[in-house]
């Protein structure tokens, strides 16, 4: 059991949300949004870890009491890439029509007018 | 057994959208839309059946039967009650509403894939709905918000579209990263993903940092969804710019989820743990939900614009009744089950006025509309009685509380209530100028690239007026309230729930005790005359006092579009909540 990962997970997670407020670009704004999903990735993954235990795969000549790592955390770590990888590709769509139509991907810039 | 109409409620949208999209446009034009139409009517009458038969006791559905062993339970379950199946009736209701009213809104230009993401986005909600283990309501949570998404973002002629659907985008994912983020936290603590197992497991153990901060990131997830103040900016550029059929889903029951799931993780998940704490807890999220209630008001009385105007008023509601779920009383969450309920339908009945006014009159700009109203008489009564409607029917959900709260929740519903009456004046009787500055102008949304038709069809109108009916009446129903306080003492009674859960053992109903107090039709009636009075002050004032004005507009310059000031707030709002609560919780003795 050791704090690093924990660390590294709130630092990927503060690095990411620093680069979303401060983006000037919207690619990069959405790049910078999957470096916070990053974060909880690796906070699935530290809280499930056991040191000293195998990968969840057991087959026959495997020994049971070897133990293994917590696997839920696994299938969620998964689902949860499915889920990123969906909103950023979803996202990423709506930036080039963006640029298409509005000619900039500049947030400050996009800003609403009419106020 | 009936459980086997639980997963039908989820499955069925879900299978529905994967096989009309496999079609894709071998289908013949219309088909796609039939067959969305008779799966929301089917999620409906599945939903009505399940408060029927969950009357008695909640029926838990257990994926694949791995039913709990000895209180441990490695299964998924949805668990159904009356004041659920009720929510998933409604998801049901509104989405049959609006995909009707999407039959005629997109005229000749039949939608692609309109009505697969629509059946995708019915799906998830009523999962979102049913879910009782976190887990699976953060995957049903991102499954609806990414339908959500696409479909702010429908109309991509619009650069505004694509805005709202954006800044939609990014405050939802960062909302739902938090969530997520929480839920790990919790199963590092508890082992368990099942919401009465985490309950259980937390409540023998002491509120530390660590239950803090988990139950800050989920409550910060949900209510970024919900819209309530500081996490609400997103909204109102999203359903200023989504499709109107969409926006009655949106504005109808998306948003009141994020309160039925906060309510329902602090009462099955925290309430154990934190109930030593539950006046702290209560302070905050009244206040919060006060807050929001007042702001979205004030701020849905300065749009001219229809779609921003009736965002804001969906913000000012879900604070209405994120402050009656924070009361954290049984009468508070029945209270709040049966508003949202009423309410959204209310909100889904004018959103379909909105839709209407789009594709006959091409706007939906009370300034630009004024007095042009007249072809469409019906449009403008749903919208007349609609607005009355959003006044007198949040405080009838109020069913305790002190007359304080219960005066500020009645101002901040008489806001939104005067706006859409002024809106409605302005539009249909042609009162008042046809300038005012107070007014925040719309930009182009939605229905600006919509052919305009040239007569009214039943299909655009006959929706709104069904679900106007609809709402009113239950909002009027004296029996209903005290049905839903019936079961919300069995939702709050954690120990008994997590037994049932876990270990199957019922506990009976209690008896109905509970009769709604005249003091509620009291406070409904002022609200109702305010509503009107601030109509009046609308239309024919003459001039805004620099007292209003001044921080009127700063409030307005707040609201400018730019994602990063979002996300600003949301940080700041996040950091905010949880250091009130760590400080209230870390000094109890």
């Amino acid at each position: 059991m050791t704090l690093l990962p924990y660390l590294l997970a709130a630092w990927l997670f503060l690095v990411g949300l620093y680069g979303v407020v401060t983006s000037r670009h919207l690619v990069h704004l959405v790049i910078c949004l999957s470096v916070m999903q990053s974060a909880t990735y690796v906070l699935l993954l530290a809280i499930g870890y056991r040191s000293g235990k195998k990968a969840p795969i057991f087959t026959a000549g495997v020994p049971v009491k070897v133990g293994a790592v917590d696997p839920v955390v696994q299938a969620l770590t998964l689902t949860d890439v499915v889920v990123s990888v969906t909103g950023v590709a979803l996202l990423l769509a709506l930036v080039v029509e963006i640029w298409k139509r509005a000619g900039t991907v500049d947030p400050d810039r996009l800003r609403r007018k009419e106020l | 057994m009936s459980s086997t109409l639980v997963p039908l409620v989820v499955a069925v949208p879900l299978l529905a959208a994967a096989a009309l999209g496999a079609l894709g446009n071998f289908a013949p034009s219309r088909f796609d839309n039939l067959v969305a139409i008779a799966v929301a009517v089917a999620v409906t009458v599945f939903s009505v059946l399940l408060i029927f038969r969950s009357a008695d006791q909640t029926i838990h559905y257990w994926f694949g039967g791995w039913k709990p062993r000895s209180g441990i339970a490695i299964g998924i379950s949805f668990s159904v009650d009356p004041l659920v199946a009720g929510v998933a009736a409604l998801i049901g209701v509104l989405a049959t509403a609006a995909l009707v009213v999407s039959w005629d809104y997109f005229g000749e230009q039949v939608p692609q894939h309109f009505h697969v993401l629509m059946l995708i986005f019915l799906g998830s909600m009523t999962g979102f709905a049913l879910s009782s283990d976190l887990f699976n309501m953060f995957v049903f949570f991102e499954l609806m918000s990414i339908a959500a998404f696409a479909l702010t973002g429908y109309r991509i002629e619009q650069s505004s579209a694509l805005q709202g659907a954006i800044n939609f985008a990014v405050v939802n994912s960062i909302g739902a990263f938090m969530l997520l983020t929480g839920i790990a936290l919790l199963y590092g603590r508890t082992g368990a993903l099942n919401l009465a197992q985490i309950g259980q497991v937390l409540s023998r153990g002491r509120a530390d940092g660590l239950v803090v901060v988990a139950f800050t990131l989920v409550v910060v997830g949900f209510l970024t969804k919900a819209g309530a103040v500081p996490f609400h900016f997103w909204l109102s550029d999203a359903y200023a710019v989504a499709p109107a059929p969409v926006c009655i889903l949106f504005a109808g029951v998306m948003s009141d989820l994020g309160l039925h799931a906060t309510g329902r993780t602090y009462w099955e998940g925290f309430s154990g743990v934190l109930g030593a704490d539950a006046g702290s807890v209560r302070g905050v999220l009244v206040g919060l939900g006060v807050g929001t209630a007042l702001l979205g008001g004030a701020m849905a009385f300065v749009q001219a614009g229809l779609k921003r105007m009736l965002a804001f008023v969906v913000i000012s509601h879900v604070g209405i009744f994120l402050a009656a779920i924070g009361l954290l009383t049984a009468r508070g969450l029945a209270g709040a089950t049966v508003g949202i309920v009423a309410d959204g339908l209310v909100k889904g009945a004018l959103f379909c006025a909105v839709a209407s006014l789009a594709r006959r009159l091409g706007e939906t700009d009370e300034l630009s509309l004024h007095g042009r109203g007249t072809p469409i008489p019906i449009t403008g009564a749903v919208l007349g009685v609609g607005a009355v409607g959003l006044a007198v029917v949040p405080p009838l959900a109020i069913l305790s509380g002190d007359g304080w709260l219960r005066g500020l929740l009645v101002v901040a519903s008489a806001l939104t209530g005067g706006a859409v009456l002024r809106a409605a004046g302005r539009i249909f009787l042609g009162l008042g100028p046809k300038q005012d500055e107070l007014l925040v102008e719309p930009q182009a949304g939605a229905e600006a690239e919509l052919r305009r038709a040239p007569r009214a069809g039943a299909l655009l109108w006959l929706p709104g007026v069904a679900l106007l009916a609809a709402g009113l009446t239950l909002a009027f129903t004296p029996g209903l309230a005290r049905r839903a306080v019936q079961h919300a003492k069995l939702s709050v009674d954690r120990p008994a729930l997590a037994r049932e859960t876990l270990h199957g053992v019922r506990t009976p109903l209690p008896k109905p005790s509970f009769e709604r107090s005249p003091a509620a039709y009291a406070y409904a009636g002022a609200a109702g005359l305010l509503a009107i009075g601030f109509a009046a002050l609308g239309l024919y004032r003459r001039r805004v006092p620099v007292l209003v004005a001044a921080p009127m507009h700063r409030l307005k310059l707040l609201h400018d579009g730019v994602v990063g000031e979002y996300v600003t707030w949301l940080t700041v709002g996040t950091a905010v909540i949880g250091v009130l609560f760590a400080v209230l919780i870390a000094k109890r003795p």
